[in-house]
C-alpha cells in the first residue's frame, strides 16, 4: 500500500504554514500504508480544533464530532463493529480539557482504539489561550499574569489508570513518530499517543528548538511493562521522555461485551426475534 | 374529600404505607402479581421519597374485575407500617376506609376503628422479622378471598429461585397471615366492589419502563448508553438484564454527554441506538441532540420527566420538560416527540421511534414521566409480532456522498465497512461529501435539506386519540401519562357533551388535532405542570388558544377525583 492512497488531492488545508499538524498528517498516512489496513476499515473520530481537522485531509471514514467528545463516539463505533480500526484524534485542549472526563473513563473502559493527541501546549483555533498542558507562567491574552494552573500530565494520569498503552513522540522526529504510531495502532486496547508539536502562530515559548532541548528518548534498557517505573518516567516534566512509556495486556472493552461472547460477528448483522419479544410481554 | 361530588371509582384500592426499606415494594409486587395471576385487573403506582431508608412512602394497588388504570385518592384498605403512615395518608382516608396497622410498629393510636395486625410478632414466631411483608400479603389475600391454594403456589414460585429455607419461611408467613385475614371481614361496600373475578384469561402486566424497553427491542435497538438518573434508569436496567437474551450492548457511561455521543457513534457504525435520561441529564445531552441534527444521525432519546428545576423532586412526577425537549439543541433541525399514555403506546411508539429515526435520520424523543414509567398496568395481551422494522442502511459505492442533495432531503445512509465508499460525517457545516465548508450557497442548501424532511415527517404523525361523542362541545385535552386518569374522571362526569383528546405525538402534530380544536366551544388542557406547556404548543402549531387549563405541579400525579372535581367545577360551577 502506498501512502498516496490516503491523499485527498489538491484541497484547501486550514493549517498555518509550518504547523506541526502537517508532519502528523504525513506520518499517519505512512503508518496506515505500512500497516496495509484496508481504507474501508479505518475510521477517524475527532473533536473540534485545528488538530481535529486532520481526518478531513485524509481519505478515510470519519466522524468529526463535538469539541472534547471524540472518545465516546469512538468507543460506540468500535463496540458496534470491532473489525474497524478506530483512531480518535484531536488537540490537547479538546482531549485533556473539554474531554477530560471521557479521557479518564475511556482509559478505564479500554476499547481497542488509538488516541492521538496533538499537544502544542496552547489553543490555536481560538487564538492563543492557555491549554491544560501550558507551562506555568505562560502568558496569553487571558492569562495576562502567566498560567498559574499546574500543567496537566496526561501520561501520569494514563499510567495511574493502568492505561494499556501510553507513549509520547515529537513532530521534530518523523521516524520516531511513525514508529510510535505504528505500535499504538497495532496494540490491542486503548493506546494513547501524546505528540509534542510546536504552534508557530501562538506558542513562541515551546518552539521546535525548545522541544528538541527539552525531550529525550527512553533507552533500550527501559522496561515499559513496569508500572512503578513508568509512573516515575511519566512524572518527568523538565525533560519529556519520548517513546513507549507504559504497556500492558488488559482485556479490551468490546471483547468483554456479552454480545461477542458467543458470536464474534459485528452487532449490525443481527436482529431480535420478535417471537421471543412477544413471550417477554407475558413474563411476570 | 375522598368522595368528590359523586365520583366513586370502581374496584378496591389498597394502600400500603411505610418507611423506605420496610419492604413495601415487595408487598406491592407480591400482591399485585398475585391478584393478577388470580385473574383480577390490577393497577399499581407508587410515590416515594428520594432516600434509601426511612421517610414515608406509599403504594396504591387497585384491584377490580374490569380494567382499572389510574391513580385515585380514595383508600379502601390502608395498611400502615410506620408511625408516619396515618398522617401521610390522612387526607385520603374516610370513614369507609378500613385501616390495618401493626400497632407494635406504629405505636398505640387511640382509634377503635384501626384493626391491629401483628405483622412483626407473627413474623418473629415464624422465624424472622424480615417476612412481616409476607404475613401482610397473606392477610390481604384472605380478605380478597383469593383461594389459599392459589396463594401458596404463587408464593412458592415467586421465591423459587431462593434457598429452600427462604421458601419455607415465606410459605409459613403467608399461611399464618392468611389465617388472620380470614377472620377480618371486609366492610360490605368493599365486598360489593369485588363481586366477581371477571377474567380468567392470561393478562399482561407491564409498567411503563418495561413497555419502553420492550418497544426499544421491538424497534431493533442494539445499543443503549446512559447515566443513571431517576426515574429513567429502569430502561437501562431492564435492557441490561435482557442483554443475556437479546443482542444488545448496554453501557453505563461516565456522564450524559458521553452517553449520547457514544450512542451517536454506535448509530454511525450501524446500530440502532438510544439513551434514557431525565431532565437534568437531558440538559447535559443537548449539545449531542444538536449534533444528531447536524450529522443527520438517527438516535432515540427517552426522557422520563421529573419535577425541576435543577434537582427538583428526584423521585416524583411532572410534565414540565415538554418545551425543553421541543427546543433542545442549538440551530434548526427536525425532530419527532412521542408521548405515550398507555403501555401499548409505550411499546408501539418506541418501536416507531426507531423506525422514524432511521427513515429520516433524525433524533426522535419518547417523552414519559415518573408516573408512567413506575406504574403497573394490566390489560388484555397484545400481539406485537406484527410490528416489523424497515432498515435503511445502504451499501456504499466508490463515489458515495453521505450528504448527497436530492428532492427529499434524505440522503442514502451508508455505514463504515459496508461497501466501497467512505462515510464522512461532520459537526461543522459540510458539503455533500461530508467535508467542512463555509460556502454560503452550500450552507443554505444544507439547511434547507435538513429542514425539508419535516414535510414528510408530518405525514407520518400519529393521530390523536378521541374519546367521546362525535358532536361533543367540550374537549378535555391531554398528553402522555394522564390519559387513563382523565378518561376515568370524564367517565364519572357521565356527560355526552364532554369528550377527550389525547396526543401521543405532540410534535409535529397530526392535522386532526386542529380539526378537533376548531369544532369545539370549550377546551380544557390537563397538564402536570405549572404553566400549560402543551396549551402553548397547541397555540404555536394550530393558532388556537385553548381557554382553560387544569394544572398540578406538586410532584404527584393527578388523581381521578381531582380531575373530576375540577372539571365539575369548570363545567357546572361546582
Amino acid at each position: 500500500m502506498t501512502k498516496s492512497l490516503f491523499d485527498r488531492g489538491k484541497i484547501d488545508i486550514a493549517w498555518c504554514p509550518g504547523c506541526g499538524n502537517y508532519a502528523i498528517l504525513e506520518a499517519v498516512k505512512s503508518v496506515l500504508a505500512d500497516l496495509a489496513i484496508p481504507q474501508k476499515h479505518i475510521v477517524f473520530v475527532s473533536g473540534i480544533g485545528q488538530a481535529a481537522k486532520l481526518p478531513q485531509y485524509l481519505k478515510v471514514h470519519y466522524f468529526n464530532g463535538l469539541h472534547g467528545r471524540a472518545l465516546p463516539p469512538a468507543t460506540g463505533i468500535k463496540s458496534v463493529n470491532p473489525k474497524l480500526t478506530v483512531i480518535a484524534e484531536s488537540g490537547d485542549g479538546d482531549m485533556y480539557g473539554e474531554g477530560g472526563n471521557h479521557f479518564i473513563h475511556c482509559i478505564r473502559r479500554n476499547p481497542d482504539i488509538t488516541n492521538i493527541v496533538h499537544n502544542n501546549m496552547v489553543y490555536g483555533l481560538t487564538k492563543g489561550q492557555a491549554s491544560p498542558t501550558s507551562s506555568l507562567g505562560f502568558h496569553t491574552p487571558i492569562q495576562v499574569n502567566g498560567v498559574i494552573l499546574e500543567p496537566f500530565n496526561p501520561l501520569a494520569i494514563a499510567v495511574a489508570l493502568d492505561a494499556s498503552f501510553v507513549a509520547r513522540t515529537f513532530t521534530g522526529d518523523p521516524t520516531h513518530m511513525q514508529k510510535i504510531l505504528k505500535l499504538a495502532i497495532q496494540h490491542k486496547g486503548y493506546a494513547l499517543v501524546d505528540i509534542l508539536q510546536p504552534c508557530v502562530s501562538f506558542n513562541k515559548i515551546n518552539t521546535l528548538h525548545w522541544f528538541k532541548e527539552h525531550t529525550y528518548y527512553v533507552d533500550s534498557s527501559y522496561n515499559p511493562r513496569n508500572r512503578s517505573s513508568a509512573f516515575s518516567k511519566a512524572l518527568e516534566m523538565d525533560h519529556f521522555p519520548l517513546g513507549v512509556i507504559f504497556q500492558n495486556n488488559r482485556p479490551t472493552f468490546e471483547e468483554q461485551l456479552l454480545v461477542y461472547k458467543k458470536n464474534k460477528n459485528s452487532l449490525i448483522t443481527r436482529q431480535h426475534d420478535i417471537k421471543k419479544l412477544q413471550e417477554l410481554l407475558l413474563e411476570n | 374529600m375522598t368522595k368528590k361530588g359523586g365520583c366513586d371509582p370502581k374496584g378496591v384500592s389498597i394502600v400500603l404505607c411505610g418507611a423506605a426499606g420496610q419492604g413495601i415494594q415487595t408487598v406491592e409486587s407480591l400482591l399485585a402479581l398475585l391478584a393478577y395471576h388470580t385473574g383480577f385487573f390490577v393497577f399499581s403506582t407508587k410515590e416515594y421519597m428520594s432516600r434509601v431508608r426511612g421517610g414515608v412512602n406509599s403504594t396504591e394497588i387497585r384491584i377490580a374485575s374490569s380494567p382499572v388504570k389510574a391513580y385515585i385518592d380514595r383508600i379502601d384498605i390502608l395498611v400502615a407500617l410506620s408511625p408516619e403512615s396515618i398522617l401521610h395518608t390522612y387526607h385520603r382516608v374516610s370513614k369507609n376506609t378500613m385501616i390495618l396497622a401493626d400497632t407494635e410498629a406504629i405505636g398505640k393510636i387511640k382509634d377503635d376503628s384501626i384493626v391491629d395486625i401483628p405483622l412483626q410478632k407473627v413474623a418473629k414466631t415464624v422465624g424472622s422479622p424480615v417476612v412481616a411483608n409476607t404475613v401482610a400479603v397473606g392477610i390481604l389475600s384472605a380478605m380478597l378471598k383469593i383461594p389459599l391454594d392459589t396463594v401458596l403456589s404463587f408464593v412458592h414460585s415467586f421465591f423459587s429461585k431462593k434457598k429452600q429455607t427462604v421458601v419455607d419461611l415465606n410459605i409459613s408467613a403467608v399461611t399464618k397471615g392468611y389465617t388472620i385475614g380470614k377472620k377480618l371481614s371486609l366492610p360490605p361496600n368493599i365486598i360489593e366492589k369485588l363481586s366477581s373475578i371477571g377474567n380468567q384469561k392470561k393478562l399482561m402486566l407491564l409498567n411503563g419502563t418495561r413497555a419502553i424497553s420492550i418497544g426499544a427491542l421491538t424497534g431493533g435497538c442494539s445499543f443503549i448508553s446512559s447515566y443513571p438518573m431517576s426515574p429513567s434508569t429502569g430502561v437501562l436496567t431492564t435492557l441490561s438484564q435482557l442483554s443475556h437474551r437479546f443482542d444488545i450492548i448496554t453501557e453505563q457511561a461516565e456522564d450524559e454527554i458521553a452517553a449520547i455521543n457514544m450512542a451517536l457513534g454506535a448509530s454511525y457504525a450501524g446500530a440502532r441506538s438510544m439513551v434514557t435520561t431525565s431532565g437534568g441529564g437531558f440538559a447535559l445531552m443537548i449539545e449531542g441532540v444538536s449534533l444528531a441534527g447536524m450529522l443527520e444521525q438517527p438516535v432515540v432519546i427517552h426522557v422520563a420527566q421529573r419535577p425541576g428545576p435543577a434537582t427538583g423532586l428526584p423521585t416524583r412526577t411532572e410534565q414540565a420538560d415538554l418545551e425543553l425537549v421541543l427546543y433542545a439543541g442549538h440551530g434548526e433541525f427536525p425532530r419527532v416527540i412521542y408521548t405515550p399514555g398507555t403501555v401499548l403506546e409505550g411499546i408501539q411508539l418506541t418501536h416507531k421511534a426507531f423506525n422514524m429515526a432511521d427513515a429520516y435520520q433524525i433524533p426522535v424523543f419518547v417523552l414519559t414521566d415518573q408516573y408512567f414509567v413506575d406504574s403497573y398496568y394490566s390489560s388484555e395481551p397484545v400481539d406485537i409480532t406484527t410490528l416489523s422494522n424497515e432498515y435503511y442502511v445502504e451499501t456504499t459505492t466508490k463515489r458515495y456522498n453521505r450528504y448527497a442533495l436530492n428532492k427529499s432531503g434524505i440522503s442514502p445512509r451508508g455505514i463504515p465497512g459496508q461497501g466501497t465508499g467512505l462515510v464522512a460525517v461532520d459537526s461543522d457545516e459540510h458539503d455533500e461529501t461530508g467535508r467542512i465548508t463555509e460556502d454560503v450557497h452550500m450552507r443554505s442548501q444544507m439547511v434547507e435539506k435538513r429542514l425539508k424532511k419535516l414535510k414528510e415527517i408530518k405525514k407520518e404523525a400519529v393521530p390523536p386519540t378521541f374519546i367521546g361523542k362525535k358532536n361533543c362541545s367540550t374537549l378535555v385535552i391531554c398528553w402522555g401519562s394522564t390519559i387513563h386518569i382523565v378518561n376515568e374522571a370524564v367517565e364519572c362526569l357521565d356527560d355526552d357533551t364532554v369528550g377527550i383528546l389525547h396526543c401521543s405525538q405532540v410534535y409535529p402534530l397530526h392535522p386532526d388535532v386542529k380539526k378537533y380544536l376548531s369544532k369545539i366551544s370549550l377546551g380544557i388542557c390537563v397538564e402536570n405542570n405549572a404553566t400549560g406547556q402543551f396549551q402553548r404548543l397547541l397555540f404555536r402549531e394550530t393558532g388556537i388558544m385553548v381557554e382553560h387549563k387544569i394544572l398540578q405541579y406538586n410532584g404527584l400525579p393527578f388523581s381521578v377525583e381531582t380531575i373530576y372535581s375540577q372539571l365539575h367545577q369548570l363545567l357546572r360551577g361546582g
